[in-house]
């Protein structure tokens, strides 16, 4: 049981029960077991980078009964970024709630949120993934009405009834994947899918299922609405986790699904219903969050944007034989996806830092607490950046391997999208610096926090920094070969 | 006993069907959560119509395991949601009361 596939799930959810038996001790316990749920993240893309993709069965149970689980590159890649947002999160949180009965909830659901994150990402079959979206979405809507106040509440309420539409959508898909093949192993199923051409029908009506309920779950527009109230009103940590982590899971099961079981019947055609979607998300989420008049909740639209990003990937995925070429594609979406993790969970906890400074997130009325901050407003410009996309962030790259990918498939209106998002997140990040340098007086004195600062930064230092300029081994972990371009 | 698993299937996607329509068309609360079991209530009369394997084998196992699970997770998610919404109601009152 030392496995660390089995120590990602297990030691986040040992934490869980620990926090909630000795609420007392809910700060240590739980801090402690982030670091340990961090370092068996680290152990697990340590093994995954030596020895390639790993598979476990639980109890010895063959892959029809056993709860499989799974590493592949693209797995791990997200657990690492996954855990690593999540430790951030941690530090934060120590010193964000302050009474006593916030502190003993926030815990053991941020914890079981962490486990469910952790079990859907290593997954290997669709009931266990079932499983595993539900109690992150239960714990995801707790958490985020966590402040109690009745926005947080109708906003989370609706988040939590519109999550169970989507899995129930997904699970009705499940079944009838299980009525046609009589196995849930993600495996034995794509070996089905392939093998059953004549089988036509009920895969394209499991795959709208399943992928039409994901898209709720994963804030594809129209889908949306639910997010921005949501994710604008939880505190702070809850957040960055909801915005950073939770929709990136919903997406990464869509890309599963997508990629491993469904490929034989996702052709171009059926991919440009996404990405047309997902370019519109690009535009309004953009567009939406320009026009914000809260700080969290331009970061909640913004997220709305980014999401569509990644569904431009799918028609040019499509239209790209297996080779170099579509290796690039496909790094560079999940290049997008790690950028946008560590800078939005960078951003919603420095706009958290502001929020609690200043009494409100106005944007409008920032000034005087944006030059209070330096070390915050130095975080949402780096975040910041890394929405935009400039160099040397891991989404400059990403978007560069898009347009490159979009012109080489002959889809050139996707730079035209990928282009106006990109003009629109320079103008909504630096309608939110432009309050630092407005003529409110120079404050007498600078407010610094490292307790919340250190971890913001450093998620934003990641997503600009380390994703952009050693983006590389990102290949090497998908087993990918070398680097082709942008790196 | 074919007919029977159709009928139980098909009463199943007719449940789904209906228990989404309502949850899409009714705004109040309880009415949403009830559809919602009902849609889900539908998942599972599919997964136990397709356990079926003829009157002389056993069912299969398996869809009857994920129906018990479903179930767990159906009744917890309603729970918050009831608690939610109590919640919701309580700080309308105050308002009103205000």
């Amino acid at each position: 049981m030392t496995d660390p596939l089995v120590l990602c799930i297990a030691l986040p959810l040992l934490g869980a029960m620990l926090v909630t038996a000795l609420p007392r001790w809910a700060v240590t316990l739980g801090i402690v077991a982030a670091l340990s749920t961090a370092s068996a993240a680290v152990a697990l893309t340590a093994t995954v980078w030596q020895h390639g993709t790993l598979h476990l069965m639980l109890g010895g149970w063959d892959a029809e009964l056993a709860i499989a689980l799974r590493a592949d590159g693209i797995a791990t890649a997200l657990v690492l970024m996954a855990n690593l947002v999540g430790l951030g999160i941690s530090v934060y949180a120590t010193g964000y709630f302050h009474d006593r009965i916030r502190v003993r909830s926030f815990w053991p659901l941020w914890l079981l949120l962490w486990a469910a994150l952790n079990g859907l990402f290593l997954a290997g079959d669709l009931f266990n993934l079932y499983v595993m979206l539900e109690l992150l979405g239960i714990a995801a809507a707790a958490l985020g009405a966590l402040t109690g106040n009745r926005d947080a509440v109708a906003a989370n309420l609706r988040y939590l009834l519109v999550g169970l539409l989507g899995s129930i959508s997904y699970l009705l898909g499940v079944a009838l994947l299980y009525t046609a093949y009589g196995t849930l192993d993600l495996g034995l199923l794509a070996q089905g899918v392939a093998a059953s051409p004549e089988l036509y029908g009920v895969n394209a009506a499991a795959m709208t299922l399943m992928v039409a309920g994901l898209a709720l779950k994963a804030a594809l527009f129209p889908l949306h609405f639910w997010l921005p109230p949501a994710h604008a009103n939880a505190p702070a940590p809850v957040s960055a986790a909801l915005s950073a982590l939770v929709v990136k899971a919903a997406f990464y099961l869509i890309l599963r699904l997508w990629l491993d079981l469904f490929w034989p019947i996702t052709d171009m055609a059926v991919a440009m219903l996404p990405a047309m979607l997902g370019a519109v998300a690009v535009i309004w989420g953009s567009w939406r969050a320009l026009r914000a008049e809260r700080l969290k909740l331009l970061a909640a639209y913004s997220t709305v944007a980014q999401i569509g990003y990644l569904f431009l990937f799918l028609p040019l995925l499509a239209a790209t034989p297996p080779g170099p070429a579509r290796d690039d594609l496909l790094a560079a979406l999940l290049l997008m996806a790690l950028t946008h993790g560590f800078a939005k969970a960078g951003f919603f906890l420095a706009a958290g830092l502001v929020q609690t400074n200043a009494g409100h997130d106005r944007i409008d009325d920032l000034g005087g607490t944006a030059q209070r901050l330096p070390a915050t407003t130095f975080a949402i410009a780096l975040s910041g950046s890394a929405l935009i996309g400039l160099p040397p962030s891991g989404s400059f790259i990403g978007k560069w391997l898009l347009m490159q990918g979009a012109i080489a498939t002959g889809q050139w209106w996707w730079v035209i999208v990928v282009t106006a998002g990109t003009l629109l997140a320079s103008a909504y990040i630096f309608r939110v610096l432009s309050r630092a340098f407005g003529l409110e007086p120079t404050p007498l004195k600078f407010v610094t926090d490292a307790r919340a600062e250190v971890p913001a930064l450093t998620l934003a230092l990641v997503s600009v920094a380390l994703l952009g300029l050693a983006s590389g081994p990102l290949w090497t972990l998908l087993g990918l070969g070398d680097a082709g371009g942008g790196a | 006993m074919l007919t029977a698993q159709f009928l139980y299937g098909a009463a199943g996607l007719m449940l789904f069907v209906l228990g989404l329509w309502s949850f899409l068309v009714h705004e109040p609360l309880l009415r949403k959560i009830i559809a919602l079991n009902i849609t889900g209530a539908g998942v599972f009369h599919v997964f136990i119509a397709i356990a079926y394997r003829g009157d002389t084998a056993p069912p299969d196992p398996v869809p009857h395991a994920l129906v018990l699970t479903g179930i767990v997770v159906a009744v917890s998610a309603t729970a918050l949601a009831l608690m939610l919404g109590a919640r919701l109601q309580d700080a309308e009152e105050e308002d009103q009361s205000r």
